[in-house]
């Protein structure tokens, strides 16, 4: 792996494929970089996707900007289909091969469909993960659909449903969980947005299913629910979550799975026994790496601020030579949700999480910032609407401070430690 | 100086033409004890970082020492001890801590809207053209009193209100108390004394202005402020306009200033700037950098702080020195070059965190309209002394002349 490459392919052409791409130039790669994408689109920013695009503020070209030196050739439209490492090759579905000195999976996820297929199929069914998908079902919106029924207890749930409100359309929104958003803010935060969400109008179903769906003509047009309840609705937005984009490198010998590629701590691809695949790394949605904040515990982080990052640290990587030049990936996992007039900030993973403890403003105000612990160590923070010390809190959760960090404060309330 | 610390040497007016190789050797300690147990934080990531720490307070004021006693009981053991209470009680909110900076804070910010900063620029320019139609004819100017000073100073009267005719009484208070921001001078008794009589003129100045405003209300801030059904106190009112007048008299001075000193080190930039004023903007902001207006300002830990591998212990002083993490290599490639074209210049000339400049735009806009029009406007431009003398502090940092030769006016 000394020489130094000549050719460097990325797969995936979104946002971590492109940043890859830029920090390659950066560092002075002058050779060929090639980018695929399954998409006819360059690289564009999903973000304002599930906002902005859905309410008609924006056109669904997101496309992000590019370096006018980038010199990248970008193969768009055609999946990579194979990988075979020995012979450092990808393949496209045109059955054309991509010879590398380097490759970066950056492949990430698509949105997981409906299970059933023949309900899947229903004109009026939607997910959201493309900016195709953000064009149909803004369309759709702004057609004024008489109720929207959206599944799914995450983000992407909660920033559809607010969108709709925004547009004043009816929503439901069915959660499978007994609390809105608890994966990810806990039972305190993800009830207090459960809350404003209903505020606003929204038809707020927990511990909610569906059990089937009528259709006529292949148009939906109304579900029913496990508890028997009929809603009538033509237009339904499944936010179940996401798939990574793994199945094409069947075959390959790397570590991949439903839950990533796994990949060591400087981005390099890994085998199934636990080797480095030589000149091949990953970042992004699809990459599963040890988190040195978690006691290097393997976990696969699909936020916005871990794309870019492990893009940048696997582009240095890939130019490094060999190991000891290389860049661990590092970064603190942080994301940021825009919904209901509320913004809302994480640091860090609140997996695992034993201890809740508000420190700043109060749940009552809705602003506020959160901490939660494990173990006795902070392990995240929460913010909505009040990100100003979420800085100092970053800090506390990088050097694992013991759980409640930061005390003795400024603008703190009398400190109540609870369950997240 | 042998034997003091490297702060001592900074606050030293001996070293205030370059303080930039005494800032170098404090970032070799990140966050640095001094012997009086002072914290200097020197560099860009610790400062970023404890700019933004809810265990860091704005409110380190020194309470007032006793003063002398005057022989009239009434004065020493109830009118002093009352105003001194009722100050502590309302300082501006630069020196104090949230919610009530908050909401302080957050009433000035209703008056400086967008518009009416925006409106600035025009009346900025026309007081500009007017100082420089002044020089018309000499052949030597001390930038400082013939423009870098007044240009700022007539803007902030005109923005809060205060009538043209009063802006010269303004000149002592505003440098006398300015001292707030000097740690070796705002402890002294004698500047607290000092301060103390110059605050209570300010006051009754202010307080009578306010009453003007409140009968005949005006588009100013200080109406918008003086008449906000939901507004502060009296006290607040006072504490706010006077820092706000004080603001704008003690810091774009040094912008300017600093901005033409610069140019005229660095002639490529000014006949850039000359032939592309388009570029003004980036040259701002690489100013603010490279010679910001304010070089530290102070605070104070509220609990044990653990950064950079030290504890910053409860109750000391910490001095986030700006300047020096401007400098920092660590965050940009070779600090010590001005370079306008500097990719993500992520300074902190006008600090950071909840106390980030309230004037920023402003200055901006006055910064902008006086460096493009001072280089347009003025031939033949050279420095007659070089560094030129500064000002005694050491945070509000700048010339306290900038004595220049030139050979032609241009026409506006």
């Amino acid at each position: 792996m000394t020489t130094s490459p000549e050719r460097i392919v990325i797969a995936g052409a979104s946002l971590a494929g492109l940043a890859a791409a830029h920090g390659l130039r950066e560092r002075g790669f002058a050779g060929r970089l090639t980018l695929i994408g399954d998409e006819p689109h360059l690289p564009y920013d999903r973000p304002p996707l599930s906002k902005q695009v859905l309410r008609g503020l924006y056109s669904a070209d997101t496309t992000l900007p590019r370096h006018p030196d980038l010199e990248a050739e970008f193969r768009l439209g055609l999946p990579a289909t194979r990988l075979d490492p020995e012979e450092r090759f990808v393949e496209l579905g045109d059955g054309s091969r991509l010879p590398y000195d380097r490759l970066l999976i950056a492949t990430g996820t698509r949105a997981r469909p409906w299970p059933k297929p023949e309900e899947a199929a229903l004109d009026g069914l939607y997910t959201l993960r493309g900016r195709d998908d953000a064009q149909r079902l803004g369309q759709r919106l702004q057609a004024k659909p008489r109720r929207v029924v959206l599944v799914g207890g995450g983000f992407i749930g909660f920033e559809v449903a607010s969108t709709c409100r925004d547009l004043d359309i009816p929503v439901t929104l069915l959660v499978r969980d007994a609390t809105p958003l608890a994966a990810a803010l806990g039972a305190h935060l993800g009830g207090l947005i459960g809350e404003v969400a209903r505020e606003k109008g929204v038809d707020l179903r927990l511990a909610s299913e569906i059990e089937r769906m009528e259709a006529e003509g292949g148009r939906l047009t109304a579900v029913t629910l496990k508890d028997g309840e009929r809603i009538e609705t033509d237009c339904l937005v499944a936010a179940i979550g996401t798939l990574r984009n793994v199945e094409w490198l069947d075959g390959s010998g790397l570590a991949a799975d439903a839950k990533g590629l796994r990949c060591d701590a400087f981005c390099r691809a890994l085998r199934r026994d636990g080797s480095v695949v030589r000149g091949v790394f990953a970042a992004g949605d699809v990459a599963r790496w040890p988190n040195p904040h978690d006691d290097d515990a393997l976990v696969a982080v699909e936020h916005w601020g871990n794309a870019r990052a492990q893009a940048e640290t696997a582009a240095g990587n890939m130019l490094a030579g060999d190991a000891s030049a290389m860049r661990r990936h590092d970064h603190l996992p942080d994301f940021w949700s825009q919904q209901f007039g509320l913004t809302i900030k994480l640091v860090g993973l609140t997996d695992g999480a034993d201890a809740f403890a508000v420190r700043h403003g109060s749940l009552e105000e809705r602003r506020l910032v959160a901490v939660f612990g494990k173990e006795g160590r902070t392990v995240a923070a929460a913010s909505i609407d009040s990100a100003r010390w979420l800085p100092a809190y970053k800090a506390a959760i990088r050097e694992r401070a013991p759980f409640p960090p930061i005390e003795e404060a400024l603008d703190q309330p009398r400190l109540r430690v609870q369950e997240p | 100086m042998t034997g003091s610390t490297l702060f001592e040497q900074i606050l030293d007016p001996a070293n205030r033409a370059n303080p930039y190789p005494l800032y170098a050797e404090l970032r070799k300690i990140p966050v640095s004890r001094q012997e009086d147990g002072t914290y200097v934080v020197s560099t860009h990531a610790e400062l970023a970082r404890l700019i933004s720490d809810p265990r860091i307070s704005s409110d380190d004021l020194p309470d007032p020492q006793k003063f002398r006693w005057t022989g009239h009981p009434i004065t020493d053991l109830l009118v002093r001890p009352v105003r001194a209470e009722i100050r502590k009680r309302h300082r501006p909110f630069i020196f104090r801590d949230p919610p009530d900076h908050d909401r302080l804070r957050g009433q000035v910010m209703r008056c400086f809207t967008p518009q009416r900063v925006r409106g600035m620029r025009e009346k900025t320019q026309r007081i500009t053209d007017d100082l420089i139609a002044k020089m018309a004819g000499k052949t030597r100017i001390d930038l400082v009193d013939d423009f870098s000073y007044p240009l700022p100073v007539t803007v902030i009267c005109e923005l809060l209100g205060v009538p043209p005719e009063d802006e010269a009484q303004f000149h002592g208070w505003a440098t006398q108390l300015a001292t707030a921001l000097e740690p070796n001078q705002r402890g002294d008794e004698e500047t607290q004394a000092k301060n103390e009589v110059c605050f209570n003129e300010i006051a009754d100045y202010i307080q009578g202005l306010i009453k003007e405003k409140r009968k005949n209300p005006q588009e100013d801030i200080l109406s918008d402020l003086a008449t906000d059904t939901d507004g502060m106190n009296d006290f607040d009112l006072i504490a706010t306009a006077v820092l706000l007048l004080v603001a704008g008299h003690e810091t774009t001075v040094n912008l300017i200033t600093n901005g033409m000193l610069t140019l005229l080190r660095f002639p490529e930039h000014l006949e850039r700037l000359r032939a592309e004023p388009e570029t003004a903007p980036r040259l701002i902001e690489e100013l603010l950098r490279y010679e910001p207006p304010v070089h530290y300002r102070t605070r104070l830990a509220l609990a044990d702080i653990p950064v950079a591998g030290i504890t910053i212990p409860k109750d000391a002083p910490v001095i986030l020195l700006l300047a020096a993490a401007n400098r920092d290599p660590l965050r940009f490639s070779d600090p010590d070059r001005f370079d306008p074209d500097r990719p993500d210049n992520r300074h902190l000339g006008f600090g950071g965190g909840l106390h980030y400049c309230v004037g920023a735009p402003l200055a901006r806009i006055e910064a902008e309209v006086a460096l493009v029009s001072l280089v347009r406007r003025l031939k033949g431009l050279s420095l007659t002394e070089n560094p030129p003398p500064y000002r005694p502090g050491a945070s509000l940092r700048g010339p306290c002349h900038l004595r220049l030769a030139l050979e032609e006016v241009a026409e506006g």
